[in-house]
């Protein structure tokens, strides 16, 4: 098994017209052992930017906290607010920066521009190899069944209550097939104006 | 204080503070991580007046695609390109730090860079890494003395070619230019011979797929033609995949209203 | 730093590097999605036979039809796929022979899973999903593991891109995780089952390196199969 599977978990971002999704499980284990139903691994990073991350627990929580010190500096020393895309590539360096001793997580990112407020989404390796595709990133424990569920289920300019089905959907059938992710799902509807963040009703086995 | 925000602070050049953590978890029997690779098909030749550079735009994860666009052909100097072949990441950073070398020997010695410089950078960065850095390189571009191509492997090693070729699909590539390639071809024969190589890596070379990207470096100007040609579309899918909405059941909900009520204008400056 | 995986050379073959130990199993790729319906069952597989990075071929028919109410679909191992059908073959002909009437597809199902547990310490190293139409004319999907067991579905995904299609047919043929409103599933129908399976074909075609160039498909009735082609990505 992979360390990247030691702990379990998975994140799926979407782009849609004008508004970007991302959702997370709520499974934290330790192989095949759920310890804790609750953690969520998706974070806010700015007003309209979240970063997901999976892999092992440990460095999602160090990854989180060193990256958020990182993009304190930033605004403190820019004086403005850090859009998605130079937070990726700050991202990108910090990883592979641990290219010979690397940090065992996938990282999402999803958002809006600040000022253009156009929709954003890119992964990760874990060295920090930038994919920012027009339609859908995933990451985690069940990344093949996400990507047979969203190659499927997406298509452009999905409005927001078309993309929170989408990706509801998409989320909750691939981790139904994993056992190391799911045990509750928490999807996050990011547009101009309001954030939704909506808990869903899931499979808790 | 200052210490503690001085130990966090980003300092230059790898880091190695996990490695041994991690070679502790890879001893317990875990298995390494996979990182993005680049199975890959890239080419360069000279042709008359310059060099053409051509890629594919796959980027696999195991057996499983993770990219189905991404962009080969880097940018190294106004007349000097670089294909990556190998782990994406290194691919990537390795020609985005020496794309930054030679801007600032540019600026140091007052000329246009020679793509001879950006091979010697490269291969000496690949060989102190002893081919730990995995990425192998189709260099090319056109300087005072002319086109160059240069292959350079992950250990540091460089050969200076008409044509050239790597990656997965570089023997399916490579074909193609040894049946066709000779000394002069037109910019048109060229391009057409490039795209013909990657094609054939395209199709019949797993690690390779997508879409052709091509990049023809001229002795003054340079034109990167990406997605040249889009290889192969997705197919059309016969149901639309609709949700009726509610379908998917909500424990709770909450909304965050934003509420921009303030609205920031431009005021001109006052240049009088 | 060959502790990380990250090794001195790529993963793909390269000449004059030799290999010592001799592996009797090789993956040769490929997809199957099988679908039953109320009086009919749709199985698909797609026709593209690899290994490593090299395509063998485009066009391999990897549906078996064992009677004109059974198709047995197999990817895996190719060396192993082609004896254990040849042996399927060869026993369900003696069984007409000695009892007169041709094997009903739960016998068929049954047999199979009892050839494959005969090489319980050896075994054939394939994916099989066998699809048919029942004693009581209902269509019926049987999935298997390499070492011969069985079950009883009535939809499956398996193959090189099963884990990425099987998610798919729960949510689009089995409706699960879809709330309702306390209505009944719509009934399944032939051409809702052959849409399902070629767009599920045409989404692993995107992300499986192994499974592309055209899926064919069957769609098995009380009064015999019919075949349909559609082409996928040729990358």
């Amino acid at each position: 098994m992979s360390i990247l599977a030691y702990n379990g978990g998975c994140v799926v971002a979407m782009r849609g017209k004008d508004c970007v999704a991302i959702a997370t499980d709520h499974r934290f284990g330790v192989q095949a052992q759920t310890i804790s139903t609750d953690f969520k691994k998706v974070f806010k990073i700015a007003p309209r930017m979240f970063l997901g991350l999976t892999g092992l627990q440990t460095d999602i929580l160090t990854v989180r906290d060193r990256l958020m010190f990182r993009k304190n500096l930033y605004e403190t020393r820019e004086n403005r607010e850090m859009a998605p895309k130079p937070f990726s590539a700050m991202l990108s360096s910090f990883l592979y920066e641990h290219r010979f001793g690397p940090y065992f997580i996938e990282p999402v990112v999803a958002g809006l521009d600040p000022k253009t407020l156009k929709p954003f989404v890119c992964n990760m390796d874990l060295i920090g190899c930038p994919n920012e595709p027009d339609d859908f990133v995933v990451a985690g424990t069940c990344a093949e069944q996400l990507y047979g569920m969203c190659e499927t289920l997406w298509k452009p300019d999905l409005d927001p209550k078309q993309l929170f089905e989408v990706i509801s959907q998409s989320m909750m059938n691939a981790f139904d097939r994993d056992a190391m992710s799911g045990w509750g799902a928490t999807v996050y509807i990011i547009e101009k104006d309001t954030i939704t963040e909506r808990t869903l009703k899931t499979r808790m086995d | 204080m200052d210490l503690d925000l001085a130990r966090n602070l980003p300092r230059a050049g790898f880091n190695f503070d996990n490695c041994k953590r991690n070679a502790t978890l890879l001893s317990g029997g875990f298995k390494p991580p996979t990182t993005t690779k680049t199975g890959t098909t890239i080419v360069g030749i000279i042709y008359k007046d310059g060099v053409v550079l051509g890629a594919d735009t796959r980027a696999t994860e195991g057996p499983i695609v993770s990219d189905k666009n991404c962009a080969k052909i880097h940018y190294l100097a106004k007349n000097i390109y670089c294909c990556g072949a190998g782990t994406a990441a290194d691919t990537e950073m390795t020609t985005d730090l020496i794309s930054s070398h030679l801007e600032l020997h540019r600026l140091s010695t007052e000329r246009e860079v020679r793509v001879v410089a950006a091979n010697t950078m490269l291969k000496q960065m690949l060989f102190r890494y002893q081919g730990h850095i995995s990425a192998a390189l189709v260099l090319g571009g056109v300087d005072k003395t002319g086109p160059h191509i240069y292959s350079i492997h992950p250990h540091g090693s460089s050969d200076k070619l008409p044509y050239a070729t790597m990656g997965s699909g570089s023997l399916a590539a490579m074909s193609v230019f040894e049946s066709r390639w000779k000394p002069d071809l037109s910019e048109e024969e060229a391009k057409l011979l490039v795209r013909d190589a990657i094609a054939a890596g395209i199709f019949n070379d797993l690690g390779s797929g997508s879409n052709v990207d091509l990049c023809v470096i001229r002795k003054d100007n340079v034109e990167y033609l990406r997605n040249y040609e889009l290889a192969n579309k997705k197919g059309t899918r016969q149901l639309d995949y609709r949700f009726n909405i509610g379908a998917t059941q909500v424990l709770h909900s909450t909304t965050k209203d934003m509420h921009i009520t303030e609205r920031i204008e431009v005021v001109p400056m006052e240049t009088s | 730093m060959s502790s990380l995986g990250f090794e001195q050379f790529p993963d793909y073959q390269v000449p004059g590097v030799s290999h010592a130990d001799f592996s009797p199993y090789e993956s040769n790729g490929g997809s199957i999605v099988a679908i039953a319906g109320e009086d009919f069952v749709v199985i698909a597989a797609d026709t593209r036979l690899s290994s490593g990075y090299n395509i063998h071929t485009r066009t391999q028919n990897k549906l078996f039809p064992l009677s004109n109410k059974t198709v047995l679909a197999s990817t895996g191992c190719w060396c192993d796929t082609l004896s254990l059908t040849g042996l399927m073959k060869v026993r369900m002909q003696s069984y007409e022979h000695t009892h007169l009437k041709t094997m009903t597809t739960d016998a068929v199902a049954q047999m199979l899973s009892i050839t494959m547990y005969n090489r319980r310490f050896f075994p054939y190293y394939v994916s099989n999903i066998l699809a048919g139409i029942d004693k009581d004319g209902k269509g019926v999907v049987f999935s298997y593991d390499p070492i011969g067991h069985c079950e009883r579905a009535t939809y499956r995904a398996g193959g090189t891109a099963g884990s990425l299609l099987q998610p798919v047919l729960d949510n689009q043929i089995g409706y699960k995780n879809m709330n309702l409103n306390g209505e009944e599933p719509p009934v399944l129908t032939k051409d809702r089952a052959v849409a399902v399976a070629s767009d599920t074909f045409i989404s692993a075609a995107e992300r499986d390196i192994y499974t592309g160039d055209f899926v064919l498909i069957n769609i098995i009735t009380a009064d015999g199969i019919e075949t349909k082609e559609l082409q996928l990505r040729q990358d």
